[in-house]
């Protein structure tokens, strides 16, 4: 007997139809993979513990749906295994495959009465009575010729138990999906019969004519997104060349809405002729029979949208949203060729259209035509390449994987639009974030670490902070990591020592270290554009500004926008000064820095808490020290006491050295958190020290190594306005005793007026050991900065050995993941990357710093 | 932290018999949060001077083993170490219980009877109220002696410190100036650094007892002994002020809800007015905060669902607790939706209201975020009716409290006069299609205004 042969689309629903004991679950486990299958049967047992308590198919068969819908949001071949043979259950899997555009496959078991009577009698679970299977079969049968209508797409009956035998499943791609084919591709849309200006593009790409057809000599295709016809004046010739291209290999096709009317009135449907189709209909009337034939067969046989590329790239005349790739319907060719309509018209008596393209998310890149725009117009991810030839715009190419834009202006318009072209960005609103791609867990993906989960509460805590300090997103490319202390010294009278950040990196194998100065200000992130329009047309700001200062949470470094503005604009005469901006080639640049001083951004945390503290401090020990002496000047008598007095004899001597030595203490405190005060008077107080220079056009500056950046800071930067400073930096050898000790002297030297210490890096700005990711720095902070941190007292000796039980891994993990972070969000705002994507990163950054850790580390 | 008492006259030495505690030997003492020493740097048959002094561990305070909380109260760098507060009241019970009660079975004539002292309190902080030490001490006989530094003389223009050092002298029972520090050190601080339960209320009863009904600042006294916890406030002073038949109300405390109060009322009246006049059935609370305006909204017939969304996680966890929405009436709860929501963003879960509310809510916004604000609300979320409240700046000279230009709350952001918010909504309704009525809420100033606006805004058809 020959192979019964199913031929069903890979991406399916596929229901079984057939009696009970038809031998549909057999069936089903013979072609299809367990986890394809969703059984009727199991759900029942799912819900009730039995397989064949018919009373619960309501829940049971509730579940299987839902579970189907699942298995289709993920694209995945399902099959339903339950009998199916009343109407009323198939139209709800109709109702589902139409909910998520797939096709519905329907494969009827109707195989003689006898047979299955006998397989149930041998059912020792469940014989159903004899006339509830024949009453079954009957129904069977009902239902075969009722399939197509009921939408059922792709429809199979096996009638005999060698049939049953001999089937063989063919799973098929589906016809929109070309991933195999890997281009490279030149994208055209919206020809509009424009034939000059077509030749010209395709001669422009590199395309020439070999026996009339036109090809590639280095083997690309074109791609083209239909509407090929209407409104200009070579048609008939547009559509030879796309066909000719086509039947050759030498390019691809989808429809427009316009080749689907074309289609209609070569088919002999009545239509309208209108928005140039007349011209068309002229044009084709006067070709021969063999033509009218071919273009009628050729629009017949295009598809609504291919995914090319392995899945990368899609083309679709009008679009198409993320849950439609891939996917064939009605309702998929629809979107494909007339877009997202709301079924309005505008004042115009245009249709009005929903922005999908602002909610798409999706990875491929979806080219399409369709709105006729000035420019080429991309919003996340997607392009828009209808640049109105016919209207007297241009013709437009989009290469890919290159994707650079190639056009050819329109000889002339052909055809007056019915409203003036629009512009690439209303200039007046940016793009907007939405909540939903932040307000629940997220995976992040980075190039440094593969994926940064964040917690919904974290997430919730980040959008707080957002919504209520960040600036304006737009301007968010970059929050710095936080960085962790080095290891706790095992010295005495340290808590922090570089030795033991040398030997993180050295034992790491890490043999090149940079230690940098730590000045003691508030980080700061400076970005500046030559000029506002670099700001709108690059950041999407809207304001006017050409730049911004924030802190490492994101919120606008001055309250009063004059101080940012001189500031910036200080930073610019440098850079103009030194040529910046035409050696680096590009017309905004990115900082990280340090601001000083710290009493200017930490005022209310001095004001509220550091001074008082000191001056509360000053105050009661000066007055105990003060007692304590005249006290130990009298005769006291110890006196005899047991051991359970409450008060024990002390010696007021030991008391009094106490708290002398607490006086101190709260005077060094004092003298170093005044260290970092200043008063601000004017602007020229201000220092910003600026140590990486984080990116500007075309680059981020994280594959250069940490002299690179001092370097080039010193180059271009410091040195000319004393606004901006240098960080002073050694190298260290931390395999080289001598060199690590000149390192420690030169820390020593920092730190013994107070100086808050030093920063160290390896040479590298991302290091890794293996596969592991290092600490981009660690710092070490000075012994009398720590008292701001630790408290007045922190170095007495019993205070010292308890704060030296401390754990870093926390905080480790976090700078680790920030760091990725913030390089990701650097890296992605480079490549122009949609705001969602940038902003995501900077949010993650934000959503760790909710994470509780130690704020002394 | 340091008390000293000093008793002039004849005889002084026995100042140790009333203390309970030798003038010729110092002693120290184990506390919870530390160690005290007493000991005594003058002994002289005139003027005899006897010092507590306290040793805070602040490693411990810092880390949570001392005050009330699991993760620490304080921070490392604190002035509890230094400050006088409820921890040197807790050790004046402590050391000197006996002296308190006025016992004193060597001396108990001594211990009934008026003595010359004077008690000398460092550090302690009064945040510059300068008329506070004289308001608690002076109506209980003392001379007051206070003197104030620079918080950091190197700064001047940090200006003064927040703390002062309290002498207080005159003719009293040892026992009664114990009581007085012990109750009158937490009233300058506002602060504990101990949980406040309800048998605080019997302490300030005890120690408070024959003087502090007296007082004539006891509301003062005993809101800023119970600081926040109001009720203890009220609960104290129904059996202090026992005999007077009037019916105590304490007033609030911090000067902007003062103000508020009775304007929240006003102003939470007012826009529900406007929700109900707009004929809306669906409306969403834009930053609802602890949902005040969501639970009028629930009672309201017209009103068949309400949104209430706030951006904190916190704010909405308490918003719900007073909602009492794990035990909400069913069919109430179905009503009502409690969700967390930016403004800056934008959010499918806005459309289709009728009506948005956003009291409030608008000046907390930076301003460089509104431009956000405004598409998120006019443009996406387009509601038919959009009503705004936000404070009228102009109306802030009528408060008393209030410095020069600053604002009524540290998290606004800024406070539009009447002008800006009229051209603001002005620019919302050629930009968006809508249009607005103003109004004021509130006493009116006829200079002035109003202290709060509102903006109805009504979408055009």
């Amino acid at each position: 007997m020959n192979k019964y042969i199913i031929d069903i689309p890979e991406f399916s629903l596929v229901t079984l139809i057939g009696a009970s004991s038809s031998g549909k679950t057999t069936f089903a486990h013979k072609h299809f993979k367990h986890t394809e299958i969703l059984s009727s049967d199991f759900f029942r047992g799912m819900v009730s513990d039995n397989e064949n308590d018919q009373s619960v198919s309501s829940d049971a068969f509730d579940l299987l749906h839902y579970a189907a819908n699942k298995r289709l949001d993920n694209m995945r071949l399902t099959v339903i295994d339950a009998t199916n043979i009343q109407q009323s259950a198939r139209k709800q899997i109709i109702s589902i495959a139409k909910e998520q555009n797939v096709h519905a496959v329907a494969i009827v078991l109707d195989l003689p009465e006898n047979m299955i009577q006998e397989r149930n009698k041998n059912r020792p679970d469940r014989g159903l009575p004899k006339r509830v299977i024949s009453q079954h079969c009957i129904e069977v049968r009902h239902s075969i010729k009722k399939l197509k209508r009921e939408g059922f797409r792709f429809i199979y009956v096996i009638n005999s138990p060698d049939q049953l035998e001999n089937t063989e499943i063919i799973r098929s791609k589906l016809w929109n999906d070309k991933k195999d084919e890997h281009g490279p591709f030149d994208i055209i849309s919206d020809i509009h019969g424009c034939g000059d200006e077509l030749e010209m593009l395709l001669q422009k790409l590199g395309y020439a004519k070999t026996n009339g057809i036109y090809s590639h000599p280095d083997g690309r295709k074109a791609a083209f997104l239909g509407d090929f016809c209407d409104r200009g004046n070579r048609n008939s010739d547009v559509l030879r060349i796309v066909m000719d291209m086509v039947k050759n290999g030498n390019a691809i096709a989808v429809p427009g809405n316009h080749d689907v009317k074309l289609l209609k009135y070569l088919n002999g449907k009545n239509i309208t002729a209108s928005n140039g189709l007349d011209v068309t209909i002229a044009e084709i009337e006067a070709m021969d029979d063999d033509f009218k034939n071919e273009a009628r067969q050729f629009l017949d046989s295009l598809v609504s949208h291919y995914v090319l590329d392995d899945g990368r790239l899609v083309i679709a005349h009008a679009g198409i949203k993320e849950d439609y790739i891939g996917r064939g319907s009605g309702r998929v060719r629809e979107f494909c060729l007339y877009g997202d309509t709301t079924g309005e018209t505008d004042s115009f008596g245009l249709p009005v259209r929903l922005d999908w393209a602002s909610d798409y998310r999706g990875k491929a890149t979806v080219v399409y035509g369709h709105t006729a725009c000035k420019d080429v117009r991309s919003q996340n991810n997607t392009f828009c390449i209808d640049t109105g030839c016919v209207f007297g715009g241009k013709l437009t190419a989009f290469r890919y994987p290159e994707r650079e834009i190639v056009s050819v202006d329109a000889l002339k318009q052909y055809y007056e639009p019915v409203k003036p072209l629009e512009d690439d960005i209303d200039t007046d609103m940016g793009d907007m974030l939405t909540v939903g791609d932040f307000n629940h867990k997220l995976h992040i993906e980075t190039e440094l670490m593969p994926s940064i989960g964040i917690h919904e509460n974290n997430a919730a805590a980040a959008l707080e902070t957002m919504s209520r300090f960040a600036a304006d997103p737009h301007w968010l490319i970059y929050l710095p990591p936080t960085m962790s202390p080095c290891e706790t010294s095992s010295l005495d009278g340290f808590l922090e020592h570089p030795l033991e950040a040398f030997e993180y990196y050295r034992s790491n194998g890490i043999k090149n270290v940079v230690c940098e100065k730590k000045h003691m200000g508030s980080r700061a992130v400076v970005i500046l554009c030559r000029n506002s329009n670099t700001a709108l047309k690059r950041f999407g700001i809207t304001d006017g500004t050409r730049g911004i200062i924030y802190t490492r949470t994101g919120r606008r470094f001055f309250n009063e926008t004059e101080t940012e503005k001189q500031l910036l604009d200080r930073l610019d005469n440098v850079l103009t000064a030194t040529n910046f901006w035409d050696d680096l080639n590009t017309d905004w640049v990115c900082l990280d820095t340090e601001l000083m001083p710290w009493s200017e951004k930490a005022q209310g945390l001095i004001r509220s808490q550091y001074a008082p503290t000191g001056n509360a401090g000053i105050g009661s020990l000066s007055a105990a020290a003060e007692i304590l002496g005249k006290a130990c000047g009298r005769q006291n008598i110890p006196f005899e006491v047991a051991e359970n007095t409450s008060g024990q004899n002390v010696d007021l001597k030991k008391i009094f050295d106490r708290y002398t030595a607490k006086l101190s203490d709260i005077k060094n405190y004092i003298k170093a958190y005044r260290e970092y005060c200043w008063t601000v008077n004017s602007i020229d107080d201000y220092r910003i020290a600026p140590f990486h220079i984080l990116a500007c056009e075309g680059h981020v500056f994280t594959e250069e190594k940490h002299i690179w950046h001092m370097e080039n800071i010193r180059k271009y930067i410091t040195g000319v306005d004393p606004i901006f400073m240098e960080t002073p930096y050694i190298c260290v050898d931390t395999e080289d005793e001598d060199s690590v000790r000149k390192g420690v002297e030169w820390w020593l030297s920092l730190t013994a007026d107070g100086g808050e210490g030093m920063v160290v890096k390896p040479e590298t700005y991302t290091a890794k050991q293996g596969s592991k990711l290092l600490q981009p720095a660690v710092k070490c902070r000075g012994s009398e900065y720590l008292r701001i941190i630790y408290g007045a007292e922190y170095l007495e000796e019993g205070h010292l050995k308890r704060l030296k039980v401390r754990s870093l891994n926390r905080k480790r993990t976090l700078a680790l993941k920030e760091f990725s972070l913030g390089v990701e969000s650097l890296k992605r705002f480079v490549r122009c990357e949609p705001l969602y994507r940038v902003h995501e990163c900077s949010f993650g950054v934000l959503a760790f710093e909710s994470e509780p850790v130690d704020p002394r580390l | 932290m340091l008390l000293t008492i000093t008793y002039n006259g004849k005889k002084t030495q026995e100042l140790g018999y009333l203390l309970h505690k030798n003038p010729d030997r110092a002693q120290q003492f184990d506390l919870s949060f530390g160690k005290a020493y007493v000991f005594y740097p003058e002994v002289t048959d005139s003027k005899t001077t006897a010092a507590l002094l306290l040793d805070i561990d602040p490693l411990d305070l810092a880390r949570g083993k001392v005050g009330s909380r699991d993760r620490g109260l304080f921070d490392y760098v604190n002035d509890r170490p230094y400050a006088s507060t409820s921890f040197l009241s807790t050790a004046i019970v402590r050391i000197f219980g006996t002296a308190m009660n006025g016992r004193c079975d060597k001396r108990q004539g001594l211990a009934d009877s008026a003595l010359d002292l004077t008690a000398v309190l460092y550090s302690l902080r009064d945040n510059g109220d300068t008329e506070l030490a004289r308001e608690l001490f002076e109506p209980l006989g003392y001379t007051v002696n206070t003197s104030r530094s620079q918080l950091d003389e190197q700064f001047p223009e940090w200006g003064d410190s927040p703390y002062i050092d309290l002498t207080i002298s005159g003719k009293v029972r040892l026992a009664d100036l114990l009581n007085h520090i012990y109750v009158l050190i937490p009233v300058f601080d506002k602060q504990k650094h101990y949980y406040i339960d309800e048998d605080e209320i019997q302490k300030l009863l005890k120690h408070g007892e024959g003087w502090l009904s007296e007082h004539p600042s006891i509301e003062k006294i005993t809101r800023r002994y119970f600081y926040s916890r109001r009720s203890y406030a009220r609960k104290a002073l129904d059996v202090l002020l026992a005999d007077d038949a009037e019916n105590t109300d304490i007033p609030e405390d911090d000067s902007e809800k003062e103000i508020r109060t009775p304007l929240n009322t006003q102003r939470l009246e007012a826009v529900k007015n406007a929700v109900i006049a707009s004929g809306a059935s669906s409306v969403i609370d834009l930053g609802c905060g602890e949902c005040r305006l969501t639970s009028l909204l629930l009672a309201e017939p017209t009103i068949k669902n309400i949104t209430a969304c706030d951006v904190s996680v916190n704010v909405l966890e308490k918003a719900a607790q007073r909602l009492h929405l794990d035990r909400m009436n069913p069919h109430k709860k179905a009503k009502l939706t409690l969700m967390q929501a930016s403004l800056t963003y934008r959010d499918q879960r806005f459309e289709g209201f009728d009506c948005a509310c956003v009291v409030e809510v608008i000046e907390h916004i930076e301003p460089m975020r509104i431009p956000a604000f405004e598409r998120s609300v006019f443009e996406f979320a387009s509601p038919k009716t959009v009503i705004i409240t936000t404070p009228n700046r102009e109306y802030n000279q009528n408060y008393e409290h209030m410095e020069e230009n600053s604002l009524r709350h540290s998290d606004h952001r800024f406070e539009w006069t009447r002008a800006e918010f009229k051209e603001w909504t002005e620019h919302i309704c050629n930009k968006f299609g809508y249009s607005c009525v103003i109004s004021g809420i509130g006493d009116i100033d006829e200079k002035l205004g109003t202290p709060t606006q509102m903006g109805v805004f009504t979408k055009n058809e």
